[in-house]
């Protein structure tokens, strides 16, 4: 499996961060950057990251499928994200979800069918005081409305 | 870089004095402005004077547990052949909770200089930032800082010619509440499931690659600095006795300014809510705050006429916690704030030990049938004892965590239990479909 040069110097320079014989430590930040490359974390890429950490495909399997951000499905080109937690909820975060459904005509975890959106509801994303809030991708909005949302959302191309 | 709120002439600024001026994150800003002298006068200390100093500050851990830092740093052995680590927790999780974010977007070189001092205290040699992973635009921005500190020498070899060498990295998260809990943080950083380790051993002991490490939140490193120049005294008066100093408040819910703010410890809660909060949306009447994070015992709006501090806090029967501070007025379903809460404990249990994953998993069905419409006489009854039971019996504090702000919804909000139960024309019945 080949990446781009600037993801191998990324897994290069993060081999260095560890203590000798400790590289599995660089295991979740190649997954969370390769993903970002890859689309989604294929068997071919916990393959490749397994052979080169020497440990087994099934050790990567395991870490891949505790975290919430690893996804073995390619997600939408844009990933919407709107917390419902409680900081939140008590300024609209659900009601905000809700019109996310609807606005894209999906659920949660759903990937619509031309591949441009998927839809997620998350747990508190750290924007508390500025709520609701929702990440598109890795991009923070803050205090979101509805009109707001449908702004960001007809925004992206 | 901007600031997300207004910030109130009514704090007090000692972390976030650089908060909102520009460039606060470069090197030359830093310096400028009196940055890394703490980190020089602590090469003149011998590593006793700093814990000491740190001691006397009376500084407690900012992440949650409150813990004190210099009796922390004590804990890690000095006749030891293995190397030493800092790690930094940056996996700002907890409901309620956004400030460790601004710590680093406008003074992350503040944080850095109170590695450097930490590491110097225990003679540690390399050191982790890590950061959640739906941050990615922070771990950018401090493997941009950090570079910057590589070239102006803050960082590497020899620092600032003080002959002192140290490391420092970014490590991003992957979507885990649990691994802000330092051993499962310690799992992650080694490539593994975010699951908590036994202890002891502490991680003072066997920490990060099961070497003696130091681990502490972003908050806390990012006060050292202030403590060695203006003194550990000096820094405990800022506080109430023991509870020293000054913390970041997340303010969010039903008020008119909701912001992080920073504020001296032991500072009325109901005057933070008035005077710097701008007090309650729309006029409305308090209801219920949770005072720092999710996992907290909620206060009602008569308990809420308190000082703001450890101790002060504890004997109210909740925590200061991670200092998100979430407000409910008076139209808010408690009910509904239970189910939630549960919802997101139950997603985030790492399923490690059985108490909390079968007991997480329990509350939220009772709760989600209650709010459904479905829920039995005997649920309200139900969901405290469950609750209560997983207290102390799990490996981590989750299970607490899920457990205690339970436990003080159903006691002091029952009625609003009881009232979705009585609408239900089968609540009495014995046998009641689960959900």
């Amino acid at each position: 499996m080949t990446f781009s040069p600037q993801l191998e110097a990324r897994f290069a320079e993060l081999l260095t961060h560890y203590p000798e014989g400790r590289q599995r430590g660089a295991l979740i930040p190649m997954l969370m950057y390769a993903q970002d490359e890859v689309g989604a974390v294929t068997q071919e890429l916990m393959e490749e990251l397994a052979k080169r950490l020497g440990i087994t495909t099934l050790q990567v399997d395991e870490v891949t499928g505790y975290y919430s951000m690893l996804h073995k499905k390619p997600q939408g080109k844009y990933h919407v994200q709107v917390c419902t937690n409680v900081a939140c909820m008590l300024r609209g975060g659900a009601e905000l979800y809700d019109h996310a459904c609807k606005k894209l005509n999906l659920g949660h975890k759903q990937t619509a069918a031309d591949g441009k959106f998927s839809l997620e509801e998350v747990e508190c994303i750290g924007a508390c005081s500025w709520a609701p809030a929702i990440q598109v991708n890795y991009d923070f909005h803050h205090e979101v409305t509805t009109g707001k949302l449908d702004e960001i959302l007809e925004g992206l191309k | 870089m901007k600031l997300y709120n207004e910030p109130s002439p009514l704090e007090t600024r000692v972390i976030s004095k650089r908060f909102g001026t520009q460039n606060s994150w470069r090197v030359d800003t830093y310096l400028a402005t009196g940055g890394m002298q703490a980190f020089k006068k602590a090469c003149e200390m011998t590593q006793d004077q700093i814990i000491d100093e740190v001691k006397a500050s009376s500084l407690r851990g900012r992440g949650g547990a409150g813990f004190p830092t210099g009796m922390k740093w004590s804990f890690v052995p000095r006749q030891s052949e293995l190397p030493k680590y800092i790690v930094v927790n940056a996996d700002e999780s907890e409901p309620g909770t956004c400030k460790d974010r601004l710590l680093m977007e406008h003074d992350p070189i503040q944080m850095v200089e109170g590695i450097l001092i930490a590491a110097k205290a225990v003679g540690a040699s390399k050191g982790w930032v890590y950061i959640r992973g739906e941050y990615r635009y922070l771990i950018d921005h401090m493997d941009a800082v950090l570079k910057e500190c590589y070239e102006r020498n803050l960082l590497g070899k020899n620092i600032l010619g003080t002959g002192f060498d140290f490391d420092l990295y970014t490590q991003t998260g992957a979507g885990a509440y649990e691994c802000g809990e330092e051993s499962a943080l310690l799992e992650s950083l080694e490539g593994k499931r975010g699951v908590p380790r036994i202890r002891p051993p502490f991680p003072a002991v066997s920490g990060a690659f099961q070497c003696p490490t130091v681990l502490n939140n972003v908050e806390t490193f990012s006060t050292v600095p202030a403590i060695l120049n203006g003194g550990g005294k000096w820094y405990a008066d800022l506080g109430t006795p023991r509870n020293g100093g000054t913390r970041l408040v997340c303010l969010a819910g039903h008020v008119n300014k909701p912001g992080v703010y920073e504020v001296p410890l032991g500072m009325n809660m109901m005057y933070f809510l008035n005077e710097i909060g701008g007090g309650m949306l729309g006029g409305r009447k308090l209801k219920a705050i949770i005072p720092g994070g999710s996992s907290c015992p909620i206060l009602s709006a008569e308990e809420c006429d308190v000082a703001m501090d450890y101790d002060t806090m504890a004997k109210a029967g909740t925590m200061l916690g991670s200092g998100g501070m979430m407000v409910m007025d008076e139209t808010t379903d408690m009910v509904k704030v239970a189910l939630r809460i549960m919802r997101f404990y139950n997603h985030e249990s790492c399923g490690w030990c059985i108490p909390c994953r079968e007991g997480t998993t329990w509350l939220r069905k009772m709760l989600a049938r209650i709010v459904d419409g479905n829920g039995a006489a005997r649920d309200v009854d139900l969901i405290g004892d469950l609750a209560q039971s997983m207290l102390g019996r799990t490996f981590c504090p989750l299970g607490d965590a899920a457990a205690l702000p339970t436990i003080s919804l159903i006691k002091k909000w029952r009625p609003e239990f009881e009232a979705y139960v009585a609408k239900n024309p089968f609540a009495s019945t014995e046998l009641v479909q689960v959900a």
